[in-house]
């Protein structure tokens, strides 16, 4: 970057500063804009019904009423909700870490008839988009008995096309003298799965469990369908919309509730970011 | 010889066991669900509940295509598809370039760029549902009328929640087309500075062109989650109103025609016609994914 030479000719600091200046003010309109409803929430979850409805809005909470924080919490069953999304969520990135990670070994590693075509009915998966499939997952899993399970609401996603294909990917990589080497020292497969392929791959099998557990988190069709009223394994998103609609004159209330519900993934964004972002770009740059 | 040839059948049966799980589940909530569509298509919903459906053969799939519901619904789809795609790929390509210099605190503006990324579908309609609405939203400061509330308004609902799904993807788009940047190849980038080359040239003749890879998937990946949203409109909108406001986009008339009209064979005529319409999008994509991971071979 030549730009950073600061100390070339001295005309050429204050025209490179002015340029930083405008990017930075470039930057912070961005974030503004970016930001703006999620601050507007946080602000007009901190003021009174009466106030959030007054014109000019406020912008910013002179007198913040903290306890919309626990009234949400109770209200909305939020302790339950958030609960049954962890359980749902942390079954299905077990399962489908586990499901990927041992047919992706398979795929990489071992040689068997057929072994082409399976590998494209994994990857014919991806062309089935859950949403094509729901009208008899519905009646499957309410004849297994599993409506309002936690069965249910996971098992149907404990495998993953995409997954198998990144890992595969990430097994492929591993160079094959290492699983020769490994096998003269009398490693079996699975041995060397667990001690020489998952920790090398580790950087993949990361950016899969941080995709899986957002996908898992924030599905709302499924949960919507097979989950009843009694609250016994309805997730946080569902929750969300039954807060709306049961607190109708309670806004500040419904939106405390949104914050709670988005703060574990904002933690997961912050700390995952370089997984997540490797995920969300596999395929589109190697 | 021999011990080779049983160790290459117990390698065989590895295989098989690594991989039933996966296929297990694909076949029962993937593949048989799927392939089931195309039967429940050819079945029309008893009158009242309790009796068996009938086998009317295509006659459904016939009705249903030629329904008002049904292209209104798919006109809706479009609609929506046009409103997000283009303009979340452009506004993250956007905040893409403004982030891509190595600057102090840089670090900060791509985690609240990428944000939106993990928002949920509940979380967006309930924040965006409230900055909509005409007492406590902020239409009437921004100087507009709030009556008809833009959520029940034919006209302006759709958009509406259009806003709602740009913002959630504007985060991945923002991921996307910076991957894409940070692929570039520098040498080229640099000879064409070299060359004289100034920024709008560069950016038109050079980035652009370079990036089109990028634009391309970030297209696909847009298709796919426009075509898949439909909570705002089920949060925001609701059922009853979805026809009304032109917001019925075909997901959410899938979601109605299970759980609130009870009628599968109209869901899963629905589900093929939402199929068909993802397949052709996905299939661009393989063929694309194809390319890419075959250099990544080489």
């Amino acid at each position: 970057m030549p730009a950073t030479d600061a100390t070339a000719v001295p005309t050429r600091p204050r025209r490179f500063n002015g340029r930083i200046v405008a990017r930075y003010l470039l930057l912070t309109l961005g974030a503004v804009i970016v930001l703006f409803p999620v601050y507007m929430a946080v602000v007009n979850s901190l003021l009174l019904p009466s106030q959030i409805a007054h014109q000019p809005p406020p912008f910013f909470p002179n007198d913040p009423q903290w306890h919309t924080y626990p009234d949400a919490w109770k209200a909305g069953h939020l302790g339950i909700y958030l609960r049954n999304s962890a359980v749902q969520t942390i079954i299905i990135v077990a399962g489908q870490l586990i499901t990927s990670i041992l047919a992706a070994f398979a795929f990489a590693f071992l040689e068997f008839p057929l072994k082409k075509t399976l590998f494209i009915v994994f990857l014919m998966t991806l062309m089935i988009p859950f949403e094509v499939t729901v009208a008899t997952n519905v009646t499957t899993v309410t004849s297994l008995g599993w409506f309002n399970t936690f069965q249910g609401l996971t098992v149907p996603f404990l495998a993953t096309g995409f997954g198998v294909f990144l890992l595969r990917q990430a097994f492929l990589q591993i160079p094959r003298d290492l699983k020769e080497a490994a096998q003269l020292d009398g490693y079996g497969h699975l041995r060397f799965l667990w001690s020489v392929a998952i920790p090398l791959a580790r950087p993949a099998i990361a950016a899969l469990g941080v995709f899986s557990f957002l996908g898992a988190w924030n599905q709302y069709l499924w949960p919507l369908l097979v989950t009843g009223n009694d609250n016994s394994v309805r997730t946080v998103q569902i929750g969300l919309k039954q807060l709306l609609n049961t607190q109708l004159d309670q806004i500040n209330v419904s939106l405390a509730g949104t914050i709670i519900a988005i703060a574990p993934l904002i933690i997961l964004l912050v700390v995952f970011q370089k997984q997540l972002v490797r995920s969300l770009t596999a395929g589109a740059v190697k | 010889m021999r011990t080779q040839a049983a160790r290459r059948r117990k390698d065989w049966a590895l295989a098989y066991v690594l991989l039933l799980p996966g296929l297990a589940i694909f076949a029962v909530f993937t593949f048989w669900p799927f392939l089931q569509n195309f039967k429940l298509a050819l079945y029309q919903n008893p009158p009242y509940p309790g009796l068996p459906s009938t086998f009317v053969g295509l006659s459904q799939v016939g009705d249903v295509l030629s329904s008002t519901a049904f292209h209104q619904s798919l006109i809706s789809t479009l609609l929506f598809v046009l409103m997000v795609v283009p303009t979340g790929l452009l506004g993250g390509l956007m905040l893409a370039l403004a982030a891509h210099r190595a600057l102090k605190g840089m670090a900060i503006f791509q985690v609240i760029f990428s944000s939106t990324v993990v928002s949920s579908v509940a979380v967006a309609a309930v924040v965006f549902g409230t900055l909509m609405d005409p007492v406590v939203g902020l239409l009437p400061w921004l100087g507009l009328d709030p009556h008809p509330a833009i959520l029940s308004n034919p006209t302006w609902a759709l958009p509406a929640v259009a806003i709602i799904a740009i913002w959630q993807f504007l985060g991945l788009s923002f991921i996307i087309m910076t991957a894409g940047l940070q692929s570039l190849p520098e040498e080229v980038l640099e000879a064409a500075r070299l060359d004289g080359a100034r920024a709008p040239t560069m950016f038109f003749r050079v980035t652009i062109p370079l990036l089109s890879p990028t634009i391309f998937f970030g297209l696909v990946v847009g298709f796919i989650y426009a075509f898949q949203s439909f909570g705002q409109i089920d949060i925001l909108i609701g059922s009853q109103n979805a026809e009304f406001t032109h917001t019925n986009v075909l997901l959410f008339y899938i979601y109605r025609a299970l759980s609130v009209q009870n009628d599968p064979g109209l869901a899963a005529v629905l589900s093929i016609v939402l199929f068909v319409i993802l397949l052709g999008v996905t299939l661009v994509q393989f063929r694309f994914l194809e390319r890419r991971v075959h250099y990544a071979g080489n």
